[in-house]
């Protein structure tokens, strides 16, 4: 798979999740994603983001232009340092939540893309990686 | 929409509704690009409140591409009432305030 764009994005304030949102919209268009899957991702984006700030206290995200043969794609990955998560399992499920959101946010976003990949470390942080192909 | 903004509104229409003695709320989402768990649970709490203070919420004109995501992502604003675009919003306010023989609601928009 080459990458033929990358750009990182902080993830700290409620402001971050606006400009995250935007700048996935625009890579989602260069990509040639429909109208629908362009919806998925940033709206998979914005879940990740808030995630980042809440969960993570805070990180980044590093968005990517990706191909593979002649199929165009974004991946996102979203990182930070924060307090990890213990359990993936319990966390992936819907309607679970340690926040006050509705637990929607991980297995929803995975729901929206079409690969996912989470990695966590309890005390280090955590990097949940999405991509949606066109 | 800002996270800030989204819970602004949801507590400046909330006050609205019980300063003017609104009978229906009809929130046009027409100009949103994406609707997260965030404004979905927004959606939600606001059709909650104002049917305690006895106002019918009804959310129109979400963009189809909105809709297939809102399902996918999990949620389906289960508790609130939504309309194609605002004329059909407005009917569905009226019909329920015809039923309720309000003819001196006020409306709000």
């Amino acid at each position: 798979m080459q990458v033929s764009k990358r750009e990182t994005c902080p993830i700290v304030v409620d402001e971050h999740v606006v400009m995250v949102r935007q700048k996935v919209r625009s890579l989602a268009i260069e990509a040639g994603l429909s109208l629908v899957d362009q919806t998925k991702i940033v709206t998979a984006a914005s879940e990740l983001a808030r995630n980042t700030i809440i969960h993570g206290k805070g990180g980044h995200v590093i968005m990517e232009l990706v191909r593979n043969g002649a199929r165009n794609g974004v991946r996102l990955s979203f990182e930070d340092s924060g307090p990890g998560i213990a359990d993936i399992d319990q966390a992936m499920r819907d309607g679970f939540t340690t926040g006050k959101g509705m637990g929607l946010g991980l297995g929803g976003s995975k729901r929206l893309s079409n690969e996912f990949s989470i990695e966590s470390t309890p005390g280090q942080g955590t990097r949940v990686t999405i991509l949606r192909w066109k | 929409m800002h996270d800030k903004l989204a819970t602004t509104l949801e507590d400046d229409l909330t006050t609205r509704i019980a300063q003017t003695g609104a009978k229906g709320v009809l929130i046009d989402i027409s100009a949103l690009e994406i609707v997260d768990s965030f404004i979905g649970r927004m959606l939600d709490n606001i059709a909650s409140v104002s049917r305690i203070l006895d106002a019918d919420t009804v959310v129109c004109g979400m963009r189809p591409a909105v809709a297939i995501t809102l399902v996918e992502l999990g949620l389906s604003l289960s508790g609130v009432r939504t309309a194609l675009n605002v004329e059909r919003g407005m009917e569905l306010i009226r019909s329920r305030l015809d039923r309720d023989g309000g003819a001196d609601a006020g409306f709000e928009t």
